[in-house]
């Protein structure tokens, strides 16, 4: 387990890692409905392995900007390139594959978290083992769960499994909104520190929305700021919060 | 023609005019006895009488003029009544695309099955006496299974949006992602029609059979003619509530596989029923 203490800038003081590809790139992207403009014309580039960290105030667009990433909403206007193919051209099941998402509630399956956790591999015809199964599940710190009930799971043990979940699609792209703001503080803490590992230890690229600045400085190698809507700052974790 | 409404129109008509008007005359002294616990539904009950005695008059002088007619004709009249039936249950898909259309698919489809099957095997004579009111009743009972199946996906997928859009996002067919939606759906469509054949002669003797023994069928022939025509209206159901949610289950989504059902803006409350008020 990570401490306070080494858990603080392990990613977010290392460099933004400059020399890698861009692996996702919003491009004008914006979303309005019946004449409410949700995301505002937001161009970013996210590196491969990088952190990025969406923060703003309630109603500024964050979860409806990390809507669009993954296409689960259209966007009308812009678009985002995923590895420089337009993500218009790949089929919608095979996008959300590749850029998964942990929402902010679990919202697991009423079955067992073996069967929550192979849903994913099973939409494409693909089996994953048991042996699969119980290493994701030892990965997110829930060995021997698999015949649990989700409905005899803890919020955090949910979030886990919901994360477990979606790596089993093996995405190359994580999109978090705010996976730890319904939790408990204990668990906040444990779902952080997996997830920060996790990031590490399989270089993804990360978008993730946080309402918790102490977090984004913890997780995130920049920041993005948006207000109404539109991005109003963005940069290194510390010097955007700082900015502020 | 004229003779032939003269004579319907004769002795019979009159004994009959003579007993609507006993049973409306027994309804409303109901309608004081609720007027003296300040219960008011005289305006309703009488606008409800005079409608449904007008209605109900107004369509045996018609079977009258087309009694004789070639069963096409009898065919004609259940397409109409299949167009409003669809009108009907569509009321209940607000939010859900096309459902007007689809709902017509599927209304047509589970009792046009079941009425044509009916006419295939002899249990249903092709006449316009025999087909209008029996097709009216098998019609009648999909249209509410295309409606209960409509209400109920639209409630279960709004009230589960979560769930669904976590298997979106995690790269599965829209179709499944509403899968339980699907089956909760049909089987909340069919539980009143399961219950009606359950309760067959035990706790109602439906209308056919009461309808046969009063014209001198045999009280054995009308009770399984009955069951026969209930396991149709069953059959029916099923068909119009599997086909409607067939055919609607990926309407509610975009060609992006994006959720476009949502739960309705919560409206304010207008004004709500105080029990003091209520107990004056």
């Amino acid at each position: 387990m990570l401490t306070n203490a080494t858990s603080r800038g392990v990613l977010a003081g290392s460099a933004t890692p400059e020399g890698l590809g861009v692996a996702l790139e919003a491009r004008h992207l914006s979303r309005a409905i019946a004449g409410k403009v949700l995301v505002d014309d937001i161009s970013v580039q996210v590196r491969q392995g990088e952190v990025l960290a969406v923060v703003g105030p309630s109603g500024a667009g964050k979860s409806s900007f990390l809507r669009l990433l993954n296409r689960l909403d259209e966007p009308t206007g812009g678009t985002v390139l995923l590895e420089g193919q337009d993500y218009r051209k790949i089929a919608p099941q095979t996008l959300r594959r590749r850029v998964g998402m942990v929402m902010q509630m679990a919202y697991l399956f009423p079955e067992t978290v073996a069967d929550n956790i192979a849903f994913g591999p099973r939409q494409h015809q693909e089996s994953i083992s048991p042996e699969q199964i119980q290493a994701l599940l030892g990965r997110v710190g829930l060995p021997g769960y698999q015949n649990r009930d989700v409905s005899r799971l803890s919020g955090g043990e949910a979030q886990r499994v919901s994360l477990a979940r979606t790596l089993a699609n093996g995405p190359t792209v994580l999109l978090l909104d705010e996976p730890t703001s319904a939790l408990d503080d204990a668990s906040e803490r444990g779902v952080e520190e997996l997830l920060l590992s996790i990031i590490r230890e399989r270089q993804m690229t990360c978008v993730m929305i946080t309402h918790d600045m102490p977090q984004a400085t913890r997780i995130a190698h920049r920041t993005m700021i948006l207000e109404a809507g539109k991005m109003v700052a963005i940069g290194p974790t510390e010097e955007v919060l700082h900015a502020r | 023609m004229l003779a032939e409404v003269m004579h319907s129109l004769s002795g019979d008509v009159l004994v009959g005019l003579a007993q609507a008007g006993a049973a409306i005359g027994l309804c409303l002294v109901v309608v004081l006895l609720c007027r003296r616990f300040a219960v008011h539904v005289e305006r309703e009950t009488v606008i409800s009488l005079v409608r449904g005695l007008a209605q109900m008059a107004l369509v045996g002088l018609i079977l009258a003029l087309l009694l004789q007619r070639h069963v096409l004709v009898g065919g004609l009249i259940l397409l109409a009544m299949m167009g409003a039936a669809a009108v009907t249950a569509a009321r209940r898909a607000q939010g859900i695309p096309d459902a007007l259309r689809l709902s017509f698919y599927s209304i047509a489809a589970g009792s046009g099955i079941v009425v044509a099957g009916m006419l295939a095997t002899g249990t249903l004579s092709p006449n316009v006496a025999a087909l209008v009111p029996v097709g009216s009743m098998i019609i009648a009972n999909a249209m509410n299974s295309c409606a209960q199946s409509l209400e109920r996906f639209r409630s279960e997928v709004t009230a589960h949006v979560g769930q669904v859009e976590a298997g979106l996002a995690l790269g599965a067919d829209p179709a499944v992602t509403v899968a339980p939606y699907v089956e909760r759906a049909v089987y909340a469509s069919l539980l009143p029609r399961l219950d009606m054949l359950k309760s067959l002669g035990l706790v109602w003797i439906p209308g056919v059979m009461a309808g046969m023994m009063v014209s001198g069928a045999s009280p054995l022939y009308a009770g399984i003619y009955q069951f026969v025509i209930v396991a149709m209206i069953l059959a029916a159901s099923g068909i119009t509530g599997l086909v409607v949610m067939l055919l609607i289950r990926t309407r509610v989504f975009s060609p992006a596989a994006q959720l476009l059902l949502r739960p309705a803006e919560p409206r304010p409350v207008a004004s709500q029923v105080s029990p003091l008020k209520e107990s004056r």
